[in-house]
């Protein structure tokens, strides 16, 4: 236990003078990180429009209110594109992402050692780029359009839906899965019987959480091309129609609460 | 289940239980769900002469995966990354200090009522806004350029940190809690000693996580200007530069892997 002499008698202490010291070197070197970090952010920064920045704060703030309530009745069309990328981008990936987190599993794998690990490549790969990454290429490739949105979604939910999935299924009850085997049912009906009944409230949670997610981001893809409510607000944007976007913007809290309070209920129900 | 019961079914082949029981609920889930897909269907317009035609550019990406060109846009490349990485450190460090304070404000059993109001207040409004909103709108207000990224990330880091952490302080054990407030301890001590050992491993992952999150985050802001690889992505996609986009992607996704391989290291020695 490291101690401290002093006037004779010991008194306890955390850490010895050696630990001390490591966490000081660490924190010196973490702070010098940080401070050359926001050196190289403040080089690159016009510091007149920073001190100027509450006065063109409170000007967009003039301008954007009130919002204009009328232009509503435009918005009907773009909000059900949103919902209909959201949704169709989420059914998509659950369709690809089972196939993906049955291979991924390493207790249903067929090939732990090649299946598996192109089961993992494809998960990290589709889960670390951005659904706008994703709508800015398949723009370039298929056009601008809902149908970009829908599957940029689509790919962007497959990572995340098959790892959670994969992990459920590596968490199920072996002893089920067992017992399905010992009635000689064969490999498809044990997986029927035996694992999918398992994996069913995980499998429409997620299904459920990545929808509520997938609302979200659809808001924002028009903001490159690709459908939606982003398409009217990156138009409003252009245009500098503050009072449109401030209503859009209400529209897409809107939206995305009552994507959140859906999906709260369901998984409330679910589980 | 009772004699009369398995007489009735007897003889009669076993099925499957239903996952929703309530079959009117169930068949009108179905119902709802299909006429909901059908109409999406019908307002969706696709251009599937332009699809097709895409194809080909499609397959050109690919390929350029097989040979992903660094070299010739190196510099530009190396800049964006460069500012994506100081944004996120940046960031991250200013998030997470400032979520701090907020997340004990936000927990019910230690902060009093009108604190607690304040902050869930403040983590709400950071979660429903979406990132490339609050970029679109700090850019406008503070001009392009880093800043602007830096702002947005370190705002969105405390939604999200600070509602987790609020979460993890209320489910704490309050024995251990209570006994360094018996032997006397001021309102910092009591934190210090009885509060933060508890949270500590899970706010350490979380920390780890979002860094994680921050980083694929700031590949995006650059779309709207607000510094980061995403500008330079966005060129290379409008020059049908595949080779460089599939370089700048690859670089994105390994660093991401390296990101959680580290953050797995990390959780699994601190908790």
């Amino acid at each position: 236990m490291p101690v401290l002499e002093r006037e004779g008698g010991q008194v306890w202490r955390r850490r010895t003078n050696g630990q001390n010291l490591a966490r000081w070197f660490g924190w010196l070197l973490g702070v010098a990180v940080f401070v050359y970090c926001w050196q190289i952010i403040s080089a690159s920064t016009t510091w007149f429009f920073v001190w100027d920045a509450p006065r063109i704060a409170d000007d967009i703030w003039t301008r954007a209110t009130p919002p204009r309530w009328e232009y509503i009745t435009q918005l009907g069309r773009p909000i059900w594109d949103t919902l209909n990328i959201a949704t169709l981008g989420t059914i998509i990936a659950l369709f690809l992402a089972v196939p993906v987190a049955f291979l991924a599993a390493r207790n249903t794998t067929p090939s732990a050692l090649i299946i598996r690990p192109i089961a993992l490549l494809i998960i990290v790969a589709t889960r670390s780029i951005n659904s706008l990454i994703w709508a800015l290429l398949l723009i370039a490739i298929i056009g601008p359009g809902v149908f970009a949105g829908v599957i940029a979604i689509a790919i962007r939910s497959i990572g995340f839906c098959a790892k959670l999935l994969y992990e459920a299924i590596e968490e199920i009850d072996q002893t089920q899965v067992e017992a399905i085997t010992a009635t000689g049912a064969s490999r498809w009906q044990v997986m029927a019987y035996g694992i999918v009944p398992q994996i069913l409230p995980a499998f429409a949670g997620i299904a459920v959480f990545r929808w509520d997610i997938n609302i979200r981001e659809s808001t924002v893809l028009g903001l490159v091309g690709a459908g939606g409510i982003g398409l009217q607000l990156s138009a409003s944007l252009n245009v500098l129609a503050w009072p449109q976007v401030s209503l859009i913007l209400i529209v897409i809290l809107a939206a995305v609460v009552i994507s959140e309070w859906v999906s709260a209920k369901v998984r409330g129900a679910i589980i | 289940m009772s004699h009369r019961e398995l007489d009735d079914m007897l003889g009669k082949g076993w099925r499957k239980p239903a996952f929703v029981k309530n079959p009117l609920l169930r068949w009108g889930l179905m119902l709802g769900f299909f006429a909901y897909l059908i109409a999406a269907y019908m307002t969706i317009e696709v251009d599937w002469g332009r699809v097709y035609e895409g194809l080909d550019r499609g397959w050109a990406f690919v390929v350029a995966f097989t040979s992903p060109d660094f070299v010739s846009r190196w510099s530009d490349i190396w800049s964006g990354l460069v500012e994506s990485i100081v944004m996120t450190v940046a960031a991250s460090v200013v998030g997470i200090l400032i979520s701090i304070p907020i997340g004990l404000g936000a927990a019910r059993n230690i902060a009093p009522l009108p604190v607690y109001v304040i902050c869930r207040g403040i983590v709400a409004i950071s979660r429903a806004l979406q990132e490339i909103i609050v970029a679109i709108l700090l850019v406008a207000i503070f001009g392009f350029g880093p800043l602007a990224g830096f702002l947005t990330l370190s705002f969105a880091t405390i939604g999200f940190l600070s509602k987790l952490l609020a979460e993890d302080i209320e489910s704490m054990d309050k024995v251990q809690a209570e006994a360094i407030k018996a032997s006397g301890a001021r309102w910092m001590q009591w934190i210090n000693y009885g509060v933060q050992p508890q949270v500590m491993p899970r706010l350490v992952g979380l920390s780890m996580y979002r860094i994680d999150i921050n980083f694929r985050e700031s590949a995006i802001l650059g779309l709207v200007g607000a510094g980061g690889i995403g500008a330079t992505l966005n060129t290379a996609f409008d020059r049908y530069e595949y080779d460089t986009a599939a370089a700048i992607l690859l670089l994105i996704i390994g660093i991401v892997m390296a990101l959680e391989y580290l953050s797995g290291i990390i959780r699994a020695r601190v908790q």
